[in-house]
């Protein structure tokens, strides 16, 4: 999933200077999950700029909305009107979400409440790990099903660097280094030769910005590749 | 320089390369002494690359200085800091102005420097930019175009014999040697009987090893590298030989441990050469050679 982190308040508030009347928009997928910017969180960062308002003797209206998914139009409808009595608009989606909803509302001011960080996996109770950096160009079939361009913090292809040290990573002694696990892994499942070729330098224009897909079911119907 | 240094390590001679660091910023008097003071005394001075992921002074230019002063340069690549383009451009900007040696290397994370917000690139890793500069010393670049002129390289890479776990890096160190390194600079090594161990099974590959020899300068210090920099471990009998040194007198132990383990290296042909890498201390690598009987 996408996991992001909400802003501090101190910066939420500093961008909506000047508003009276202004909307938190929550997400309830990605980031309800990773405590980020779900209903639950809507409300922590709603009752938060309630009173940090009032302390400061500033009249704000602040309301709340959380819709199932804010990357998707088919979720949005039920913000159609409560938008309108709104000057601007707090969105705790993801980057995503929170673009998508500014297109879709180009009239209202959208702003960030989250920044958004990685696509990961729920390790434990409040507690992230990336596990993908959406390469567009997977090499997990051969690694072990570790993957060095995120787990290694140089995306090293073809074994650790000398960084490595007992397992863990020269950035941070707190990290794995990927090349031992996938080493060990590996190892362990007889398949070593699947790391002894030489990988080639990485595909990067598969990964040109921004990314676009059509499926190929619907590829003919939309007349795009 | 009388030779080369694919030469000299041609010859079969025991070869001697030392480490220049180039400074940041651009007074380089102190680094122009010690290029004046060891490239008659040594086979190559090798010149390090942004080294720790501190800003310097690059390494390409410093190896052209070395070279019109009549040194022979080894210039150090890593791949942290320029993307494919970068990379393969600087190697032919080196080989026209007659940088013929190279060393290939990762480099070090960004956040371990003092740019510590800085964009990591690492578009290619050691092993692939290997791969490029063989293929530029056969007139094609990377993406399989024809070169008007084809560099021409005397290539290297690092290895750490006493990575741990070890494996993972003598996998790494096999690909190197398939991508074209004809010559190697260990990580520093201090137990020469595990040296030994590694060269047993390194001889088999058709490189040639040249063992890291970093000098000594405190107890302190070794302590620090064994707690600190991974592949790195002094034996505890080299800390209390530093740690017994009369005040004052930690260098010229150093000096006495880093010249006897060069002498046993070269008397035994355990490897190829060393590499002196006296960090900061630079001025004393001709008491060193003199030390290991090679002055």
């Amino acid at each position: 999933m996408i996991v992001a982190q909400r802003k501090p308040v101190e910066e939420i508030k500093r961008v909506l200077g000047g508003y009276e009347k202004v909307l938190i928009v929550g997400c309830g997928t990605c980031v309800a999950v990773c405590m980020a910017g779900g209903e639950r969180e809507v409300g922590i960062l709603a009752s938060l700029l309630k009173m940090s308002f009032r302390m400061e003797g500033k009249e704000v209206e602040i309301g709340e909305a959380t819709v199932e998914r804010q990357c998707d139009k088919e979720f949005m409808q039920p913000l159609e009107e409560k938008i309108k009595n709104y000057q601007a608009i707090v969105s705790l989606a993801c980057g995503v979400g929170i673009q998508f909803l500014s297109e879709l509302y180009e009239d209202t001011i959208v702003l960030p409440g989250v920044n958004t960080v990685f696509l990961g996996s729920n390790e434990g109770e409040g507690v992230w790990q990336e596990r993908c950096r959406a390469c567009g160009e997977c090499v997990l079939a051969e690694t072990g099903g570790i993957c060095p361009v995120t787990i290694c913090a140089k995306g090293l292809l073809n074994g650790p660097c000398g960084g490595t040290n007992e397992g863990k990573c020269e950035v941070d002694k707190e990290k794995d280094c990927a090349w031992t696990l996938i080493y060990k892994r590996l190892e362990k499942q007889g398949k070593l030769d699947h790391i002894r070729k030489i990988f080639p330098p990485k595909n990067y224009r598969v990964h040109t910005k921004p990314a676009r897909l059509v499926h190929e079911l619907y590829q003919q119907q939309k007349g795009e590749t | 320089m009388a030779c080369s240094f694919k030469e000299a390590v041609d010859s079969g001679k025991f070869v001697v390369t030392a480490e220049i660091g180039p400074p940041k910023g651009t007074a380089i008097e102190e680094m122009v002494h010690h290029i004046d003071l060891l490239k008659d005394k040594v086979d190559g001075l090798n010149v390090t690359d942004n080294q720790s992921s501190v800003m310097r002074l690059n390494s390409l230019s410093v190896c052209h200085l070395i070279k019109e002063r009549g040194g022979e340069p080894i210039l150090q690549m890593t791949c942290r800091d320029r993307n494919r383009l970068a990379l393969q451009s600087d190697l032919l900007s080196a080989n026209i102005l007659g940088i013929r040696n190279l060393l290939c290397l990762t480099g070090d994370y960004i956040t371990v420097g003092d740019h510590v917000e800085a964009k990591p690139v690492f578009d290619l890793d050691s092993v692939q930019l290997l791969q490029a500069v063989q293929l530029l010393t056969q007139g094609k670049d990377l993406a399989g175009n024809e070169l008007h002129g084809a560099a021409q390289f005397y290539v290297g890479a690092i290895v750490t014999p006493e990575a741990r776990p070890l494996e993972p890096q003598l996998l790494k160190f096999e690909k190197k040697v398939k991508a074209g390194a004809s010559f190697f600079q260990t990580q520093a090594i201090y137990d020469l009987e595990k040296f030994k161990g590694f060269m047993n099974y390194a001889r088999q590959f058709k490189v040639k090893m040249l063992a890291g020899i970093v000098l000594l300068v405190s107890a302190g210090m070794a302590r620090y590298m064994n707690a600190n920099v991974p592949g790195i471990f002094v034996p505890e009998n080299l800390i209390e030989d530093m740690t017994s040194a009369p005040k004052g007198k930690a260098l010229t132990k150093g000096i006495e441990i880093a010249g006897r383990m060069i002498r046993q290296l070269k008397e035994e042909a355990i490897c190829d050469g060393v590499h002196i890498m006296a960090i900061g201390k630079e001025g004393v690598v001709p008491d060193i050679l003199a030390a290991a009987g090679l002055a």
